[in-house]
């Protein structure tokens, strides 16, 4: 059967992280509705009662009464309790709990008008050395030539291969203005800024192909920057990037 | 005042261009704000009802509009991607830059708040002249911008760098706009602090001033300060652009495959936190003029004074102060890390509670009234909760981790059109139909003004609940097509159904055009100078008010909101009537009224 990805409300999950991230968005929904519909019914119920025909003569003074009071406290502590208890701890995860780099998958995602240049390091597991001076329409990553690392390197465009239950660290930056990396099935945004190497994790749990999306406005193909996120058993994951490093290998032997 | 003798300017009139053109009555000045940011709103909200084509039906040709345009922007009626995002960064900055904030403080600001201060003019009537003609300037730049080869500025409103450093010269044009219109709402705001400083009439102590005054007071504090940064921001990329500086471009920019000609070690990010500095108090200097006319009409229309007045200063006060340090929340998902996450998301929480002791003032001063539902008061009864939809739904942007997923997509976009659509505007709708007797000394029409509530208050949810369920799934905003990515087209029918509801919105403003003009002309006359039996000082004006307001100089002896005071012989007693509620009148000859010094 079919599992429905995309629909009318938040996409499916298939990050460790997310479930978190799902939480607090349907949580803090039904919080928002839930006063929003009892501050409502207090609204309606005033216009009708206070109706200038049903009570013509006005009240000056205030109404006392602590609800009010007792409400504003209870958006207070729920507010607290969402930032100190779920996003915080959250975006320190996020931020600083990194899988160790040998046990995660690392890329490196540099971005331009209007593509992802997602950049493996190859077999060797060693990035090549990228210089703009390089940069060329057969290397668009700018790798050195004359780098040893970085002869089995490859850019695979549009195309973010990743592993299943397998963390991935990502180095974010950009080769010419600032795009934003998003994915909606993994609860993931991150801003490509140029000048800029911004490392993020994620990790993956089901696979399948998903969109991969950029976020900021970047340009005319803003809107056409569509990458493909493929998640797959380490199996599928090690034929394709075998198949990738060795054709960026031999493409090089046969260059020089 | 002044050292030199006033004029007699009761007696003699002055030519056409000095009256109404070149003026330095601050009434004047306030119509002209506002006939001009009306004239931008309609433009502004033109462009968007063509994006709105493009979205509901991603390339297909533009029935009829389409074929206006030239071969460049929308071969055979198709719109191009450049053209779209000229679109979409013009509208932003239209609506917020030469709509909004010119209605809102240029426009009430400059109109009501010497009447109700009880003030002959602004203090500055000469630096008030100069605001206008400076923003008039401004919004000639911005609309000329899109006859330059390329068009106009298309990075977005926010013109982020390097994409706005290497755009066309669009952006140069809009940047020279920027810098006009900043200096002058700085003229504005100078003006506007030093008018409620100094010219309040005898006994209008701060605590007796109208809530709108304080809302105008503190909006014009927050202009001073945040708009500085992002002119100095702007003159920045404005050399970034012309004169080779590279403030905000880092060093190893490759666009196109061509390495970039610049001398590189600046800072992207920079210009983010410049803009945002002003960009966020922004958005209170959107809302604040706004709550400030919802508590007049409230208070006018339920006969009673504003609950919690005192309350209401604090809170819009302390909204203005901490709207300097919240800026950062939309920059999350730049690489912040967790120190300076952790700050901005408190902070950010920390002004949502303001607000919403805002929104219960309102909602409890309700209760107890005897409440007329008039054109103005329906307005104001729909901001309280379109608002308010807007204040929670920037709940889960303001905290991170839910800030992960919705961050740049449409739930931005509806969340902030609430605040500033079916939120501001509403309000300055209701502050039009409130005030337009007083300026015309002619009613608004009634059944004209309830079709235009009623059918704006539908399409404008039409138009912006949809937006916030599209974010939901995913989709980011400025995007030309969503269509290209699944789960947008998943949701493309919601997004034909915001479009949809935004034409039958621009269908209903119609009633409110027709509405304004006819009434000009054949509205029904006022009977007194205080149609609304209102309790403030502008009332106290003969209708419409001449050049120096006053007929006799006021004196205040009570608070803004004496309504059905227990024992008073009617249910409202003016700030201006003494104690044993006699108002003063005018002598049968008037004597010539004081003006200010300096207009000759």
């Amino acid at each position: 059967m079919q599992e429905k990805v995309y629909g009318y409300w938040l996409p499916i999950d298939i990050s460790t992280h997310g479930a978190t991230v799902d939480w607090l968005i349907n949580w803090l929904h039904v919080f928002m509705v839930a006063l929003f519909l009892g501050w409502g019914v207090f609204f309606v119920y005033c216009l009708v009662r206070y109706r200038r025909r049903a009570n013509p003569d006005a009240t000056y003074d205030p109404i006392k009464g602590k609800i009010a009071k007792y409400v504003e406290y209870g958006v207070i502590v729920v507010e607290a309790v969402l930032l100190v208890g779920l996003s915080m701890p959250l975006w320190a995860d996020f931020k600083h709990a990194f899988p160790d780099e040998s046990d995660a998958l690392v890329v490196r995602v540099v971005p331009e008008q209007f593509a992802w240049n997602i950049h493996y390091s190859g077999k060797d597991g060693k990035f090549g050395r990228t210089a703009p001076e390089f940069v060329s329409a057969d290397n668009l990553l700018g790798l050195d030539p004359d780098d040893p690392d970085g002869k089995d390197d490859f850019n695979a465009i549009n195309n973010l291969h990743i592993v299943k239950d397998k963390p991935v660290i990502a180095h974010i930056s950009s080769k010419d203005v600032i795009h934003s990396f998003k994915i909606p099935v993994l609860r993931l945004t991150q801003d490509a800024i140029p000048g800029q190497d911004i490392r993020i994790w994620f990790e993956a749990t089901k696979n399948g192909t998903f969109d991969i999306a950029c976020a900021q406005l970047c340009g005319l193909g803003h809107y056409r920057m569509r990458g493909q996120l493929t998640v797959e058993s380490e199996a599928a994951f090690r034929v394709w990037f075998d198949e990738q490093s060795g054709a960026a290998d031999e493409e090089d032997e046969f260059s020089f | 005042m002044a050292e030199h003798a006033h004029g007699d300017h009761g007696h003699h009139e002055l030519p056409f261009w000095q009256k109404y053109v070149f003026s330095t009555d601050h009434k004047v000045i306030g119509i002209q704000y506002a006939v001009s940011a009306l004239f931008f709103l309609l433009f502004g909200f033109c462009l968007m009802m063509m994006m709105r084509w493009q979205l509901a039906y991603p390339g297909q040709p533009m029935p009829w509009i389409g074929t206006l345009f030239s071969a460049v922007n929308m071969p055979e009626g198709i719109m191009v991607p450049e053209y779209y995002n000229q679109l979409g960064a013009m509208h932003g900055t239209i609506m917020v830059f030469l709509g909004v904030v010119p209605l809102a403080v240029g426009g009430f600001g400059n109109y009501v708040l010497p009447l109700q201060i009880g003030a002959p003019d602004m203090a500055f009537p000469k630096l008030n002249m100069a605001s206008y003609w400076v923003f008039f300037v401004g919004g000639v730049i911005m609309l000329a911008s899109f006859f330059v080869p390329e068009g106009a500025a298309q990075s977005g409103w926010t013109s982020y760098p390097p994409l706005a450093v290497i755009a066309p010269t669009g952006q140069t044009w809009w940047l020279w706009g920027m810098v006009a219109l900043i200096t002058s709402s700085l003229l504005g705001s100078v003006n506007f602090i030093v008018t409620t400083v100094q010219m309040r009439a005898e006994g209008l102590s701060f605590f007796r001033l109208p809530f709108f005054v304080w809302a105008q007071f503190v909006t014009a504090f927050l202009l001073l300060l945040a708009f500085p940064p992002l002119e100095a921001a702007g003159v920045m990329q404005l050399m970034d652009r012309i004169a080779g500086t590279s403030f905000f471009m880092p060093s190893g920019l490759v666009v196109t495959g061509q390495a970039l000609d610049v001398s590189g070690g600046g800072s992207p990010l920079l210009w983010q936190h410049l803009f945002w500095f002003l960009a966020h108090p922004e958005v209170y200097v959107l809302i604040l003029p706004a709550m400030g006319i919802v508590g007049e009409i409230v208070a006018n229309n339920t006969r009673r004074p504003l609950w919690g007045y005192r309350t209401l200063i604090y809170s819009i006060v302390f909204l203005g102060f901490m709207s300097f340090i919240v800026w950062a929340h939309h920059m999350f998902m730049t690489g912040m890390g967790t120190t300076i996450s952790t700050f901005f998301q408190a902070t950010t929480m920390i002004i949502s509670i303001p607000s919403v002791i805002i929104l219960t003032a309102f909602a409890l001063s309700l209760h107890g009234g005897s409440i007329r539902f008039s054109v103005p008061m329906l307005f104001c009864l729909a901001f309280i909760p379109m608002f308010a939809i807007g204040g929670l739904t920037g709940l889960p942007l303001g905290l991170t981790a839910s800030d992960l997923h919705l961050h740049d997509t449409y739930y931005v976009i509806g969340h902030f059109h609430y605040v500033v659509a079916p939120g501001t505007i509403f309000a300055l709708f209701a502050g039009i139909y409130y005030w337009f007797p007083k300026a015309t000394g002619r009613m608004m029409n009634d059944v004209l003004g309830k079709l235009h509530f009623w059918t704006s208050l539908i399409f404008m949810n039409g138009v912006f609940m949809p937006m916030l369920f599209v974010g939901m799934a995913g989709v980011s905003r400025r995007l030309y097509d969503q269509t290209q990515y699944a789960y947008g087209a998943q949701v493309q029918g919601l997004t034909a159904m915001s479009s949809w509801s935004a034409w039958l919105l621009g269908l209903a403003q119609i009633f409110f055009i027709v509405n304004f003009f006819w009434s000009m002309k054949k509205g029904k006359k006022v009977e007194s100078d205080n149609p609304w039996q209102a309790t403030t000082l502008e009332w106290a004006t003969p209708t419409p008010p001449p050049h120096g307001n006053f007929a006799v100089t006021p004196r205040v002896y009570r608070g803004p909101y004496e309504y059905s005071v227990p024992g008073a012989s009617s249910d409202f007693i003016p700030q201006h009537a003494s104690e044993n509620g006699q108002v003063a009148q005018p002598e049968p000859e008037p004597e010539p009224t004081p003006t200010p010094a300096d207009d000759d």
